[in-house]
């Protein structure tokens, strides 16, 4: 092919290096040991791309004069001092946000990082159908390479399409929009017109025979049908199934990266993509898996809505008979316990029990209780999220344990300590079909001989809308308050 | 580089995501989630080349906005990864 591009081969192998650090990034990750300098990889793959990136195209370089057809060629200092300053002003916003980020808002911050990840693909897409030559994507006649053109507008729509999925993400979790689902009517029929049209577009666009710089003006219909389609795809779907959005938005976002990885012909970024594309994709498919729902069914939306879609009649269950206890009789079970068990869900988080949670178990250790945790692939909002909080209240993660590892476990527990989790402990997962939660891999805490639920109040199921039976038991004990503030009642009685 | 070699080194990368990724503890998993925002902001590359030529200013300008925000990530996701890896420490031996 006839680029322009005049990428040296040792650039080449720089970029391929920076992959290579981006593979080992993610490789570091397999345990805590070995992570942290898994991103120190990551850091250096980033350091060698830019490093590459700016003495092959340093400002000025490589600028292609297309009326003489020649390139031109020239430090442009001014234009260095500009990107420079564009860095530097990212880098502090960055920097401010990781150090201030509370550990509960995490899910909101990693989809703000994608939509600005998703905004930046539509920007650098638009910058190369304006000045492909910089690109190297020209052809003899002036026009942009059809392959690129298809690349280009990929990258554009995947881009958009993460972005705005990602605001409507971001609002939701944040609590700026309700997380009820909002339903369209023949919301399908839209967005497979939109998806459709996206593809039809960028088959004209492709095959166009007015296709030089900025000529086009189809390029900007399919990045604006784009950004509509991210919008709508995200607004049906409920607060409870953000988590599978989130890692798909995360997948998104590499997909685009790919995409203008192939504008570039860059192999950093086609690597990249890929790896951020396959690990959004499997998270995804995690979390459906971990909830027993199909991808299609979590994207079709509606699932979660106020209304509640529960199998179970809840009327009159607010009169069953329950056990109350209070913060002394469980001080009292938990401390004559020899195995206990703490099931953390998202409800610790929002009390912000956790450090108190981890002083009640460190008072347990010390009375010769064995206290370990079990955490449920979709406790909280996001993957992993319940680990980051327990983590940064000092658990040590040796302590904590997946639902496959310690299930078993629970039978030999003294007491199994619920807090703030409801609908990944409900055995009508397992026996109930016509449960909407049922298959559902669930936490087997009525395995323990008794199972402790801190709760805020008996009404109110989980957001799946499901009495969970379990609160009815004989071997059960409600605790009905804050979790904060019932942990710390457990505290002082210890 | 052709268009074949390219889509290669996609499908390789692919299925070495595929296995990378399985091979993460569940329990990173929100450091996994921020570690590659961070490096798919590895797009400030044609960020930067946009930034970097002259000629068209609207693309120079776009090109610019895009370091701005990739920058952001790339600093932010990298600094916040590494927050949360600090805090994963297994128990102490009491003395």
């Amino acid at each position: 092919m006839d680029h322009v591009s005049t990428t040296p081969a040792w650039a080449m192998i720089a970029y391929l290096a920076a992959g290579i650090c981006f593979i080992l990034a993610l490789r570091g990750l397999s345990s805590p040991e070995t992570s942290r300098q898994g991103n120190r990889y990551g850091m250096i793959g980033m350091l060698v791309a830019v490093a590459t990136t700016l003495i092959v195209h340093y400002p000025g370089a490589a600028l292609y004069d297309e009326a003489a057809g020649t390139l031109a060629d020239g430090l442009d200092g001014l234009a260095l001092a500009e990107i420079l300053i564009a860095i530097g002003i990212g880098a502090a916003i960055g920097l401010t946000t990781a150090r201030r980020i509370a550990m509960t808002a995490m899910p909101q911050l990693v989809a703000a990082f994608h939509s600005l990840v998703g905004l930046a693909a539509v920007l650098v897409a638009a910058a190369a159908f304006l000045n492909p030559g910089a690109f190297g994507i020209l052809d003899q006649t002036g026009n942009i390479f059809a392959v690129s053109r298809v690349e280009m507008v990929l990258g554009a729509a995947i881009g958009a399409i993460t972005f705005s999925g990602s605001v409507i993400a971001f609002a939701k979790l944040n609590g700026n929009m309700s997380g009820a689902p909002i339903i369209l009517p023949a919301r399908h029929l839209i967005n497979f017109g939109i998806l459709l049209g996206i593809i039809v577009l960028t088959a004209l666009f492709a095959l166009s025979a007015s296709a030089g710089p900025g000529e086009n003006q189809m390029f900007w219909i399919v990045t604006a049908l784009a950004f509509l389609v991210g919008f709508l795809l995200i607004i049906p779907i409920g607060g409870a199934d953000m988590p599978v959005v989130v890692s798909m938005l995360n997948s998104y976002s590499g997909w685009a990266a790919a995409a203008m990885g192939f504008t570039l012909s860059n192999t950093a970024m086609i690597i990249t993509g890929a790896l951020v594309g396959s690990s959004g994709a499997i998270l995804s498919y995690i979390m459906c898996h971990a909830m027993n729902r199909s991808f299609i069914s979590v994207i079709a939306g509606g699932f979660g809505s106020d209304a509640g879609s529960g199998g179970a009649d809840k009327s009159g269950a607010a009169d069953r008979p329950f056990k109350r206890g209070s913060a002394d009789d469980a001080a009292f079970l938990l401390k004559n316990a020899e195995k206990v068990i703490i099931v953390p869900g998202y409800g610790m988080a929002v009390a912000q029990a956790q450090h108190v949670l981890r002083e009640m178990a460190e008072e347990l250790e010390e009375q010769g209780v064995d206290v370990r945790y079990a955490i449920h692939p979709v406790a909280g909002r996001m993957p992993g999220h319940m680990n980051v909080l327990l983590a940064e209240a000092n658990v040590p993660y040796d302590k904590v344990f997946e639902l496959e590892d310690i299930n078993s476990d629970f039978g030999q527990a003294d007491v199994a300590f619920v807090i703030g989790a409801n609908d990944v402990t409900n055995p009508a997962a397992k026996t109930d079909k016509a449960s909407p939660i049922y298959g559902m891999p669930v936490l087997d805490v009525e395995n323990a001989k008794t199972t402790l639920f801190i709760k805020r109040s008996m009404g109110g199921a989980g957001y799946a809308g499901v009495e969970n039976e379990l609160f009815f038991r004989d071997n059960t004990m409600m605790l009905l308050a804050d979790a904060k503030k019932m942990v710390e009642d457990i505290v002082k009685a210890l | 580089m052709d268009f074949i070699s390219i889509l290669s080194i996609f499908v390789m990368a692919c299925f070495v995501g595929y296995y990378v990724v399985w091979s993460v503890t569940p329990a990173l998993h929100t450091p996994l989630m921020a570690v590659t925002n961070a490096i798919s902001s590895v797009i400030i590359v044609g960020a930067l080349i946009a930034a970097a030529a002259a000629g068209v200013p609207g693309a120079k300008w776009l090109g610019l906005i895009a370091v701005v925000l990739a920058s952001v990530n790339i600093f932010g996701g990298f600094a916040v990864t590494a927050r949360m890896l600090a805090m994963y420490k297994k128990k102490e031996k009491k003395a």
